[in-house]
């Protein structure tokens, strides 16, 4: 009998988190989700067990609040083999520009507390020789944008720490990192947005993008659509002098 | 505001659209307004599901509660789609005893239109597998029904277009099947006497349903094609295709229809072509049995995205009347011979038996049902009136979910339950506060 692996998928109150932990459950993965809303996770574990009929469980965690992260990590049932953050939280950038506590707390959630969460694992799993460590961040992190520049460092810093991660990781052995890097999706986080219907992916290809570089054929960065890539390279080819006058 | 539709394209009616998140999102949403309605995916074809002032799109409802594989009861919230259940129920064996036409319903719309399959004169309608409903009333306050708790309510949601509350969650009964495949025959009937024979003779099987060439005039008025099907046992299964996947995956989206056609493409003669080519296509199948995938027998359509954009721009009309059994055969008769006459263009033209309804509102009755697609032109709207008439002689009725433009009176002569749930209505403190562009046409 195989015993089968287990994922921990950090922000599963959202769409995407919703929609990875149930791919990996489709694969009989044993799935756990950690969220702030409880109760909005508890909905999506219900979910999962009703299509699939395996149990999810629900772990309570506000990432805010850092200073509880390691004991969340050290209290946690057992230590999964794959963990991912999906956590984010666009903000308002016209309201970051004026109210620095709410541009603390975007840079808070995007950068700061998935980072600090990861490290945790990530040293957690080098002492137990294996792991992986998904962090979803975003295209929004490639270059900084007047339309949404917060958001956009704040997923900038989270690429790079995601970046230092694996390489140091790389180094010592068996501990593999990745980088999720969507670009529109379809979720309560955008649901006020008008998208770009050819760009706009769902948070179910997100989910399989995630678990085929996660679990299956393993990649380091991953654009989700391969249309994205490619509006990114666009983007960062242009030079600075007359980027900055664009609206974007 | 923006502009909102039917399936059918028309009309187009502006709107206040709102995407509650979760079920408690809606009571505040329901605070403070009126002149609303809930609308699932869009699939009625007429104006059921277009709020006066707002309309409560239930796309985020779409998780899922529970499932018990020893009973088969399901409880889903309202904006999971068929589409869903299926493509995550039938690799686990499990199917619906209720599909309509398209895959990509919601379940609050099943309920609210109580919509029927092709198995209705065996197994009754989508409401009649429905154990209980959770219905969000005016008040915000969210209220179990099922045929022993509020029954009444149960009796009038089922089938009430949406008029009686915003239905949240649902627990249907799936049945366990042996395979994913149907065995189906077909049956050629050349006229509509032996089309009504092939009905009644295959009315054993599960599933019977003909489908009609309108354009057939004269002594060939009412030829048909007649698929009779039943869900393959593993043995049948082996029998026809052993290398097959018992429980086959859903198919895969096709092309979609891109843009609007222009309103040409679908002239007399191009639609006389097709129907000719398509019955002598089924001809040739006839009466040898063929094993046949779930998704492509139950959801034909649904393998091309948009199929409504082929009626051009300014939409189309779906006629879809039942007809009690006594008056059936004469009254079938002179709407087809009308139809023919007319020559409009309709290539989808379904007649199938009903059985008995159990909602207060529900469309079928026992007898046959026609449904006609028509692309709109001025003209249509005084002929589809003079078909009304000659429906309500007979003592037959439209469908709901595929009206935009009958009249009050049609509507009163058709449906006995109005006055009750006009009572139910007011009881409830729903007269003003749900209210569709169908239910204030139709003054319900």
């Amino acid at each position: 009998m195989t015993v089968s692996k287990s994922v921990l998928v950090i922000g599963g109150s959202s769409d995407i988190g919703h929609a990875t932990a149930l791919r990996y459950a489709e694969r009989s993965w044993q799935v756990a989700l950690a969220a702030r809303d409880t109760i909005t996770a508890q909905r999506n574990a219900d979910d999962i067990k009703a299509r699939t009929g395996n149990d999810v469980a629900v772990h309570a965690l506000d990432i805010l609040e850092t200073d509880r992260l390691a004991a969340f990590v050290d209290d946690l049932p057992a230590l999964p083999d794959t963990v991912i953050s999906v956590v984010g939280e666009l903000g308002d950038q016209a309201r970051a520009e004026r109210d620095i506590a709410h541009a603390a707390m975007v840079m808070r959630t995007n950068f700061e507390a998935p980072s600090l969460l990861l490290g945790l694992f990530a040293n957690a799993f080098a002492a137990r020789g294996s792991g992986t460590i998904v962090g979803v961040s975003s295209v929004a992190g490639d270059r900084g944008r007047g339309s949404n520049y917060v958001y956009g460092a704040a997923k900038a810093g989270f690429s790079q720490f995601l970046s230092g991660l694996r390489n140091r990781m790389a180094l010592t052995g068996k501990v593999r990192v990745v980088t999720v890097k969507p670009g529109f999706v379809r979720t309560r986080m955008t649901a006020h947005l008008k998208l770009p219907a050819p760009l706009t992916v769902t948070p179910a290809r997100v989910a399989a993008d995630i678990y085929a570089a996660a679990e299956e054929s393993p990649r380091d960065v991953i654009y989700v659509g391969r249309r994205f890539w490619l509006v990114m390279t666009i983007i960062g080819l242009i030079p600075e002098a007359l980027f900055k006058r664009l609206k974007l | 505001m923006s502009d909102l539709a039917g399936w059918g394209n028309y009309p187009r009616i502006p709107t206040e659209q709102l995407v509650p998140a979760r079920a408690e999102a809606i009571a505040p949403l329901l605070a403070g307004r009126s002149g609303l309605v809930a609308r699932g995916q869009g699939r009625a074809y007429g104006d059921a599901a277009v709020g006066m002032a707002t309309t409560l799109t239930s796309s985020r409802l779409n998780r899922m509660r529970r499932f018990d594989p020893a009973s088969g009861e399901l409880t889903v919230e309202a904006g999971v789609t068929i589409a869903d259940i299926l493509a995550t129920y039938v690799p686990r064996g499990f199917f619906l005893k209720v599909v309509p036409g398209t895959k990509f319903v919601s379940i609050g719309g099943a309920i609210a239109a109580d919509v029927h399959g092709k198995n209705h004169h065996r197994d009754g309608g989508f409401g009649d597998h429905v154990i209980a409903l959770r219905l969000m009333l005016p008040n915000g306050e969210i209220v179990t029904c099922s045929r022993h708790a509020n029954a009444e309510l149960f009796h009038a949601t089922v089938g009430g277009m949406g008029l009686t509350g915003i239905i949240v969650e649902a627990t249907l009964v799936l049945m366990p099947i042996e395979t994913g495949w149907l065995v189906q025959e077909t049956h050629v009937a050349e006229d509509l006497d032996a089309a009504m024979a092939a009905l009644e003779r295959t009315a054993a099987h599960t599933y019977s349903v003909a489908w009609i060439d309108c354009l057939a005039r004269g002594r060939a008025l009412g030829r048909s094609l007649i698929y009779a099907a039943d869900h393959a046992s593993a043995a049948d299964k082996d029998r026809f295709a052993p290398a097959r996947d018992a429980f086959p995956p859903q198919r895969r989206a096709g092309p979609s229809m891109p843009a609007f056609m222009p309103s040409f493409v679908l002239n007399p003669l191009a639609v006389r072509g097709f129907n000719a080519l398509y019955f002598r296509r089924g001809a040739r199948q006839a009466l040898t049995p063929q094993l046949v995938h779930w998704d492509p027998y139950f959801f034909p359509l649904d393998t091309i995205g948009h199929w409504n954009r082929i009626y051009g721009p300014r939409g189309f009309l779906q006629h879809q009347c039942v007809i009690p059994a006594a008056n059936a055969r004469r009254v079938l008769a002179e709407i087809l011979d009308r139809v023919a006459r007319r020559g409009s263009a309709s290539f989808l033209a379904v007649l199938k038996q009903l059985g008995d309804s159990h909602g207060l509102m529900s469309f079928p009755l026992r007898g046959y049902t026609l449904a006609m697609d028509f692309p709109i032109q001025d003209s249509l709207f005084g002929f589809l009136d003079e078909l009304d008439a000659i429906v309500t002689a007979a003592g037959g009725r439209l469908y709901l979910a595929k009206d935009a433009r009958q009249s009050r009176a049609t509507f009163a002569a058709g449906y006995a339950g109005l006055d009750g749930l006009r009572d139910i209505r007011r009881c409830i403190g729903a007269t003003d506060k749900l209210v569709s562009h169908l239910s204030a046409r139709l003054g319900i």
